[in-house]
């Protein structure tokens, strides 16, 4: 039992890396787009953020230094990332399951966090978990593992009741969107439930956590937080091919779409880039456009079909 | 009447329209369209329109494709749709907006925040059809099964999709139901872009199978890459035009105004939207006055399409918006200018300054601005003497969306107007969340069979509901009204729904450019540059 649960949780974090760098190459590989930034963007001069003023606002801007507004930008994004913001302000109704939900995540994560901190500092520090810091994590972990299950679940459930009774979503809720969301619930019940009804002399969360580490296989793992540990293992496998990877989009959608509004400088990465670009070989057949297969970008944007049309 | 739709309707293979809007279902307006029983009806489309074209979509039909003759040519439609799906997700094709329409694809939530945004879906009643996710959604179908070849297991995930030339035939039309104004994607959580969708879906169709809407390519982008305008005007003609608004501005003005051509190495090339100069020349008449009272070295030129900023390859071809691109930048070039300002047009902003940024490279990259912060500086420089005494009106501004929220010029207009309009009050929401004024993305200048109905009560319903409100507290006859609206396509579709509604008649709301507020304040001008007559 004790093995499989193990092997369970490396393929588990295994497969959600691979899943997850395969995106990021994906997106990060992509051509440099035209230009499609939305405002506000948060980078821009503080005068100019609240209102979504960008550098258009200046005459002669190119003559202008030009300063990166990291506060400006790290006010966007820390409510956002942390509490949704964006859903608050657009789709209230949403942000209480959405939030609940999400932040039983961050939970879930700060309390695996801590579980192996405190795995590490027991190991380093000789009689470190029966003193304060311990102590402290000790209790750290336990809140935010309690947070996350029950934030979890309620946001979970009322995720999914949405999906259920939301006749606005009727047309946009696949059976997998369902199965997404009874999966978490599952898997939450399954890791609570066997938490609370462990056995005597069962292993503990931190032993369970040594254990992974160290590939230590004899901690004697319940066979409910086994089965528990094992689900959340293929969810976690399961999260990054599917739409719930959206934590790697948002970080294109935002910094690489939306709030993108690096000037194509001379000489520089984005002219460089886009030269490259201009000698694809497109085939679009439509006859205007004159694509062959043998023209690039480049001539079929310096041909003109209206003049050629007339000869 | 409003009815539940399922997106399976939409390869449903009868040619009934999928929905039919009447007035009542119609996001309410204020006074004095208070009254449902005395909105205006709504044209049907003729019984020769549907036979003749693809109408199955709603009350209206856009781009009128033609009903194909055999199911062979429907196959071979559908082949070339299909053709075209995948040339949209490779970089050799569209390398231009790949990366942004992949993560729309794999990571909307469908969560709906967007619907709320959209001006379309809310004016309409809510009605599904035009719901911004409903488009979206029957692309991401169709990219997880016909791009990323998925089976079973994807159409569990991602919702299963059937292809027809019905579905291809709603689908041309659903993609012109949009403004392409991306209030929606303003709002996504994830980031995901609903307007980017239909602009992808209009290249497709355009690209691959050569349908689009006939005002924005035969008689838009075409006409300009031939005869240097959309307008038709020639550069003889444009000159022709420009040199009798020289002579009636400076008879109505007092001030003797020469508007410069082909100056090389002046300051600023100025660009105008060539419509201008045929429905509002006091428009490019008051460009040339205060640019020549302020002493500005400014040149307009007469090559190829450099005297008509437009570039309607920004709402459905990337090859036609970079051809026209280069031209004006070339024009540029050649004349040596320090720097090209845009007139009053709002997407001729978005494309040449954001949009066409990446595509000038080398000595092609010469800097752009809005002629909004030129008119700024001018305003604020005391070069100009301004009383606003003459601007005692209620006037209100109307914020393009590729101004404000695609292009992030938002102080410059309301400096000037804060500055020579005492009664300046805004529309509310406004800056980068303002409202389209239903005309974007081409419509504006899309008249063919009953589109304006479809126009005025439901993309414009919205933005006339703002502007009802903004002068709520004037709405009589005896106070003219001015909405400033710095931009030809936005005016355009002003002076339509005015009219349509006689709000001008009935209201006197008459509607207008900036320059034109600023040359009615200046006081070394004859008093009354605004004539309050109707355009």
């Amino acid at each position: 039992m004790t093995v499989a649960v193990y092997v369970g949780i490396y393929l588990g974090f295994l497969i959600f890396l691979i899943g997850c760098v395969r995106r990021v190459i994906q997106y990060a590989r992509a051509p440099i787009h035209l230009r499609w930034e939305l405002y506000p963007v948060p980078h821009e001069e503080p005068g100019r953020v609240a209102h979504g003023g960008s550098y258009f606002e200046s005459s002669d801007w190119w003559t202008q230094p030009r300063h990166f507004n990291w506060r400006g930008e790290l006010r966007a994004m820390i409510p956002e990332i942390l509490f949704l913001k964006g859903l608050w302000e657009f789709n209230r109704g949403l942000w209480y399951a959405s939030f609940l939900f999400h932040f039983g995540l961050y939970c879930t994560i700060a309390s695996m966090v801590l579980v192996v901190g405190q795995v590490i500092m027991s190991a380093a520090v000789a009689g470190w978990t029966n003193g304060l810091g311990g102590l402290a994590v000790a209790g750290g972990y336990r809140v935010t593992g309690y947070a996350a299950l029950l934030l979890t679940l309620a946001g979970a459930l009322a995720l999914l009741w949405r999906r259920m009774r939301d006749a606005e979503l009727k047309n946009f809720t696949s059976p997998a969107d369902i199965f997404n969301l009874v999966f978490f619930i599952l898997t939450y019940c399954i890791l609570g439930a066997g938490y609370c009804l462990r056995p005597e002399g069962a292993a503990s969360v931190t032993s369970i956590a040594r254990g992974v580490l160290t590939f230590d296989i004899k901690a004697e793992v319940a066979p409910m937080i086994g089965f528990g540990l094992v689900l959340a293992s293929v969810l976690i496998a399961y999260i990054p091919l599917t739409h719930m990877a959206h934590f790697i989009a948002k970080y294109f959608t935002y910094h690489a779409v939306r709030w993108d509004d690096r000037a194509n400088l001379r000489g520089g990465k984005i002219e460089t880039a886009v030269a490259g670009y201009l000698r694809y070989k497109p085939n679009w057949a439509a006859k205007h456009v004159g694509a062959t297969g043998e023209k690039t970008w480049a001539e079929i944007a310096t041909a003109n079909p209206a003049r050629e049309v007339r000869k | 009447m409003k009815r539940e739709l399922n997106i399976e309707e939409m390869w449903r293979v009868d040619r009934e329209p999928l929905t039919h809007v009447e007035n009542a279902d119609l996001m309410p307006l204020p006074a004095p369209l208070d009254i449902v029983e005395k909105d205006r009806s709504w044209a049907p489309l003729s019984p020769q329109a549907t036979k003749k074209y693809e109408c199955g979509l709603d009350d209206t039909c856009a781009v009128s494709v033609r009903q194909p003759e055999s199911p062979e040519e429907e196959k071979r439609l559908v082949a070339t749709f299909l053709s075209g799906l995948d040339k949209l997700f490779m970089k050799e094709n569209n390398w231009t907006f790949l990366q942004p329409l992949l993560l729309t694809m794999e990571h909307c939530t469908r969560c709906q925040t967007c619907a709320d945004a959209c001006h379309v879906f809310e004016a309409s009643g809510r009605n599904e059809l035009y719901r911004p996710a409903f488009r979206s959604e029957i692309l991401r179908r169709l990219y997880f099964k016909y791009v990323k070849h998925g089976g079973l297991l994807s159409a569990w995930q991602h919702g299963d999709i059937q292809v027809n030339w019905p579905l291809v035939a709603r689908l041309i039309e659903l993609s012109y139901r949009c403004n392409l104004c991306r209030r929606c994607a303003q709002t996504c959580p994830i980031g995901a872009d609903n307007g980017l969708v239909a602009h992808e879906l209009r290249k497709l169709f355009s690209q691959e199978m050569g349908i689009s809407a006939k005002e924005i390519h035969e008689q838009g982008s075409m006409l300009q890459l031939k005869v240097g305008s959309s307008t038709g005007m020639s550069p003889e003609v444009v000159k022709d035009n420009i040199a009798f608004i020289d002579e009636d501005i400076s008879e109505r003005t007092g001030i003797e105004i020469h508007t410069p051509w082909d100056v090389e190495g002046a300051d600023v090339l100025l660009i105008h939207n060539a419509g201008e100069i045929m429905a509002w020349p006091e428009n490019p008449g008051a460009f040339a006055l205060i640019l020549t009272m302020a002493g500005v070295k400014w040149t307009m030129s007469s090559e190829l399409a450099a005297y008509d900023s437009i570039n309607y390859g920004l709402w459905y071809d990337d090859a036609q918006f970079a051809r026209v691109a280069l031209k004006h930048a070339e024009a540029a070039r050649k004349l040596k200018v320090k720097k090209i300002v845009i007139g009053e047009c709002g997407h001729a902003h978005k494309a040449l300054c954001v949009i066409a940024d990446r595509l000038l490279g080398g000595d092609l990259n010469i800097p752009r601005e809005s002629s909004l912060t030129l008119l700024r500086d001018v305003v604020m420089s005391g070069k100009i003497k301004l009383d606003a005494a003459r601007n005692d009106f209620p006037v209100t501004l109307h914020d393009p969306c590729n101004v404000v929220r695609l292009m992030g010029v938002v102080e410059p207009q309301r400096e000037v107007l804060r500055l020579i309009c005492p009664q300046f009050r805004e529309m509310e929401p406004h800056g980068v969340n303002n409202y389209c004024c239903g005309g974007g993305s081409g419509f504006a200048i899309m008249s063919g069979l009953n589109f304006p109905d479809w126009r005025f009560h439901v993309s414009g319903r919205k933005k006339l509901q703002q502007v009802l409100q903004a002068f709520s507290d004037c709405l009589e006859p005896e106070t003219p009204k001015y909405l400033c609206a710095p931009c030809s396509n936005c005016k355009g579709q002003f002076r339509d729904m005015l009219a349509y509604y006689k709000l001008w008649d009935q209201n006197r709301i008459l509607y207008g450019g900036l320059v034109e507020l600023i040359v009615n304040a200046m006081a070394d001008v004859k008093p009354g540059f605004i004539e309050w007559e109707w355009r």
